[in-house]
């Protein structure tokens, strides 16, 4: 059984043998475990263990890519890559240049996550599930564990090699309350980048999410209409992610004429205190590399800068075609997809705000919490909370059914009226963009409050 | 795979190795042009053992050893839930079509032209669209084999045609889209576009909703996206064991309007979600979910079924390579007699909804959908006037089925696992900007 490191040299041959304008090729090797739970029992647990690879080419601004679970016969996937590239290509080939890069990235953590024993993980899982099962009128719970470890050699026909490692951990959690035909949840969404004791210790944190499942059995549903809302951290990073980041990701705005008029570097989206960033130079966290899957090093990107659109994310194709510098957010979530722009690691900056300063002069408000899921369409978006009590006369009221928030992103990032100074990343999302998903990316914000806010109701 | 399944019996009592292949070409197309052709080969082995009564689980891509697949499953068993079942003995299966050769002997340069066409046929109605477009074909083969001697082995293929349009004037963006698949070979990309033309024709002029409970007629992609969630989850037999699904205990009761009929098919012909049996190699059957707005079963594997105290409705599925777990094959629900037209035309003031955006971020196991109006239009005195947006639809799947005003007859097939006619509901909650 070949390892990747075996066939890299004679695939770094077979690159340059070809005479495509660009080709590149990632190996991988990974191990994942996870473990699941419906109710009191365990319902599933496995382990898995994956090896492939892909090759890209690029021929006259076409694109070929081939993926195989199979180390065989390396040099014809090569050629089968530029085939199809060259059917594909009629214009002129268009990549940002950079250096070629010869690196090797250890995943810096001191304990492979998967290679712990399963009982260890176990043993957490059974105490947050005890701790569930504790709570009365709760009727089951769905906890998810997952962890992986990988390596990848990135090669390429400019010279690159590239080795780079990571883990990751991923943990939900979700509590279900019944009375009658009512059916209620709450979840807590965890993770980390291959650190476990991060997960470890967080018995309040899943205590508090089990109440308030069966809070929610007598909570009352919002009426719909527009409000003040103010999010807390977790739930603002939602915010930030699907509201703004998604519009910044270029392939979308790099091809469409009407849209880069419309996302012209300096246009103002909000005030002059909003400040958006994405950046998976910040260690430690689930977005973040040291290069993304083309080699590009990873930077600090802010997306707008005192109100106004100051960047955007790039893959060295979209950087060329929009004569912009390469940002490093070329990123697949596993070798049988290409990379595509990806968000990392994207926050809104902290200001001065106290919890106390955003809700003291409302009146009638919600204020959101947690957070459930999002999706955008560019222009409009819709977030959820998790969690959601009314404000009122700047203090926290009953609480609600979770509430679905939607905006639009030409006014609402305009209506953010006070950003607090509490930055917290939330760790536990994954995105989702064409057909792959989960990607580990982080995201994060201090409180924000946001007026004339659109929330669905009854 | 013989192998495999020798070297687990010798450390298990029981043991069952799926394997599944698949080789997929999508040739895309960005910005109105062609852009990308990839070529994707995948295989995976999965193991599952029963051992001192416990269930075990690995999988891997192939290349590694086979001792190491029963190494880990052997490891995982330790703490694996008790077998409650027994893999099947050698069946026969029903005769399900699922396989064409055509697909695989459809041309890149076939499907180039496919794609090109089919932009060409957008952007003759609306020149400044920038449309992205996949024309995929595919095969998929499986394989089952257990210790008590059972088998299964089927082979299938898969062609889809799909188009997403995206049209910008000023800030407004005007999303429309189709796809369509198929076990043949999808030639006429006529299928794709007609639909996507007409969507391009009832958004031309913009409309605005009121903040106030309308009557509504989803369309079959709108039922899809707004209302179907919910309904997996409340049929899904793991669901209803684990006492979280509200229809659970209500077997037997009508709890829907007495027009739903609701089914699971994988017999279907030609269908990407037929299958002669289900990945745990039960033979695939057609099982009634509601009738007559009576919850009539709901979907198990065995293992579940076993729990439960019933028999496995073939409906196990391994989607994201864990273990099998109760899932739908294609979910149908029986088309009713009113046209889209006079469904419409019934009302005085109301929305068509087409596409909910982020509908099921909600509570899905309660039965609650809430989206923004993604694609959507306003109804005024019996016609459709404009596009809706800024919009958000919210509701409970339960009070909306409970009384429906009328089901279209022009059912459909959404996403290759989905056959739904229009829903026309007579009040639901909107709100507005």
């Amino acid at each position: 059984m070949p390892h990747i490191e075996v066939v890299t040299h004679q695939l770094a041959e077979a690159l340059n043998q070809n005479s495509a304008d660009y080709i590149e090729a990632r190996l991988e090797e990974s191990q994942s475990s996870y473990i699941t739970y419906r109710g009191r029992e365990l319902e599933s647990i496995g382990r898995t263990t994956a090896m492939g690879g892909n090759i890209r080419a690029l021929v006259k601004g076409g694109w070929g890519f081939v993926s195989f679970d199979n180390l065989d016969e390396l040099p014809s996937k090569v050629e089968l890559a530029v085939k199809q590239a060259r059917l594909v290509g009629k214009e002129e080939s268009k990549l940002a240049a950079v250096e070629p890069v010869v690196d090797t990235v250890p995943a810096k953590i001191d304990k492979n996550p998967v290679a712990m024993p399963l009982a260890e993980k176990k043993q957490l899982l059974d105490e947050y599930n005890d701790v569930i099962w504790h709570t009365p009128k709760l009727q089951t719970s769905v906890i998810s564990y997952g962890d992986s470890h990988k390596k990848v050699i990135f090669l390429s026909s400019s010279g690159s090699h590239i080795e780079q490692e990571r883990a990751d951990i991923t943990l939900r959690l979700t509590a279900v309350a019944t009375e009658g035909s009512e059916v209620q949840q709450a979840g807590l969404s965890l993770g980390s980048r291959g650190d476990f004791s991060l997960i470890q210790g967080l018995r309040q944190q899943v205590e508090q999410m089990a109440q308030h499942a069966v809070e929610l059995l007598s909570a009352p549903q919002v009426r719909g209409g527009e409000y003040t809302v103010v999010l807390d951290p977790v739930l603002a990073g939602v915010f930030v992610h699907e509201a703004f980041g998604h519009l910044s990701e270029s392939d979308f705005v790099c091809e469409n004429d009407r849209l880069r008029q419309i996302m012209t570097l300096g246009k103002k989206f909000g005030s002059s205190e909003l400040n958006i960033v994405d950046s998976a130079a910040i260690p430690g966290l689930r977005g973040s590399y040291k290069y993304d899957d083309e080699g590009v090093p990873a930077a600090k990107t802010y997306l707008i800068r005192e109100g106004r659109l100051a960047g955007r994310l790039h893959s060295r194709e979209t950087a060329a075609k929009m004569k912009e510098r390469p940002t490093g957010n070329a990123r697949a979530i596993n070798y049988h997809y290409p990379p595509i722009v990806r968000m990392t690691n994207t926050y809104i900056e902290p200001k001065s705000a106290s919890f106390a300063d955003i809700i003291g002069d409302i009146k009638e408000g919600i204020y959101a919490k947690n957070w459930y899921g999002g999706m955008t369409s560019m222009e409009m978006f819709t977030f959820s909370a998790g969690e959601a009590y009314m404000i009122r006369h700047g203090r926290l009221a009953e609480a609600l059914r979770p509430v679905v928030l939607t905006g639009n992103v030409f006014t609402t990032l305009e209506n953010i009226d006070a950003i607090g100074n509490d930055l917290e990343m939330n760790q536990g999302g994954g995105c989702g963009k064409g057909e792959q998903m989960p990607l580990p990316v982080s995201n994060g914000s201090p409180h924000i409050r946001i007026c004339h806010c659109l929330i669905g109701g009854k | 795979m013989e192998s495999i399944l020798g070297q687990a019996k010798k450390v298990a009592e029981e043991a069952e190795v799926f394997t599944i292949s698949s080789e997929e070409t999508p040739v895309r197309f960005e910005a109105n042009r062609l852009k990308h052709i990839q070529g994707k080969r995948s295989n995976s082995v999965a193991l599952r053992i029963v051992r001192q009564g416990k269930i075990g689980y690995a999988i891997t891509t192939g290349l590694d050893s086979s001792q190491k697949l029963v190494d880990n499953a052997v490891e995982t068993a330790q703490f694996g839930m008790t077998a409650k079942f027994e893999f099947p003995p050698l069946t026969a299966y029903p005769q399900v079509e699922a396989y064409d050769p055509d697909v695989e002997s459809v041309s890149l340069e076939k499907m180039i032209e496919l794609g090109e066409k089919l932009i060409a046929m957008i952007k003759g109605h609306t020149a400044d669209i920038v449309c992205e477009a996949v024309v995929t074909r595919g095969v998929v083969s499986v394989r089952i084999i257990n210790s008590r001697g059972g088998q299964a082995n089927y082979r299938k293929s898969i062609f889809s045609l799909g188009i997403e349009g995206t049209l910008i004037r000023d800030t407004d963006m005007l999303f429309v889209g189709e796809s369509e698949n198929s076990c043949h070979p999808l030639l006429e990309p006529k299928v794709v576009a007609e639909p996507v033309l007409q969507q391009l024709e009832l958004a031309r002029n913009r409309a605005s909703a009121p903040s106030q409970s309308l009557p509504i007629v989803f369309t079959p992609n709108g039922v899809a996206s707004a209302l179907i969630p919910p309904l997996m989850a409340a049929f899904n037999g793991k669901v209803v064991l684990q006492g979280a699904s509200p229809i659970g205990n209500r077997l037997g009761q009508p709890v829907f309007d007495e027009k739903l009929w609701l089914w699971d098919d994988p017999t279907i012909a030609y269908r990407p979600g037929s299958r002669p049996c289900d990945d745990e190699g039960i033979p695939s059957q057609r099982t009634p979910l509601v009738e007559q707005g009576t919850v009539a079963n709901f979907l198990y594997d065995l293992q579940t079924a076993a729990l439960a105290h019933t028999r496995s409705t073939g409906n196990s599925s391994r989607s994201r390579g864990g273990l099998p777990t109760p899932s739908p094959s294609a979910f149908v629900i029986a088309p009713g007699k009113a046209s889209f037209d006079e469904m419409v035309g019934d009302i005085k003031e109301g929305l068509v909804i087409e596409q909910l955006m982020g509908a099921t971020q909600g509570n899905i196991l309660g039965g609650d959908f809430g989206g923004n109006v993604l694609l959507g239009y306003k109804v005024e005195s019996g016609k459709i006037v404009g596009r809706v947006k800024d919009t958000m639809v919210s509701g409970n799947v339960y009070q909306i089925l409970k009384q429906i005003t009328a089901i279209g007859s022009e059912a459909k097939w959404v996403g290759g696992f989905l056959q739904i006619p229009p829903l026309y509901c007579p009040s639901v909650s909107v709100a507005s900007k």
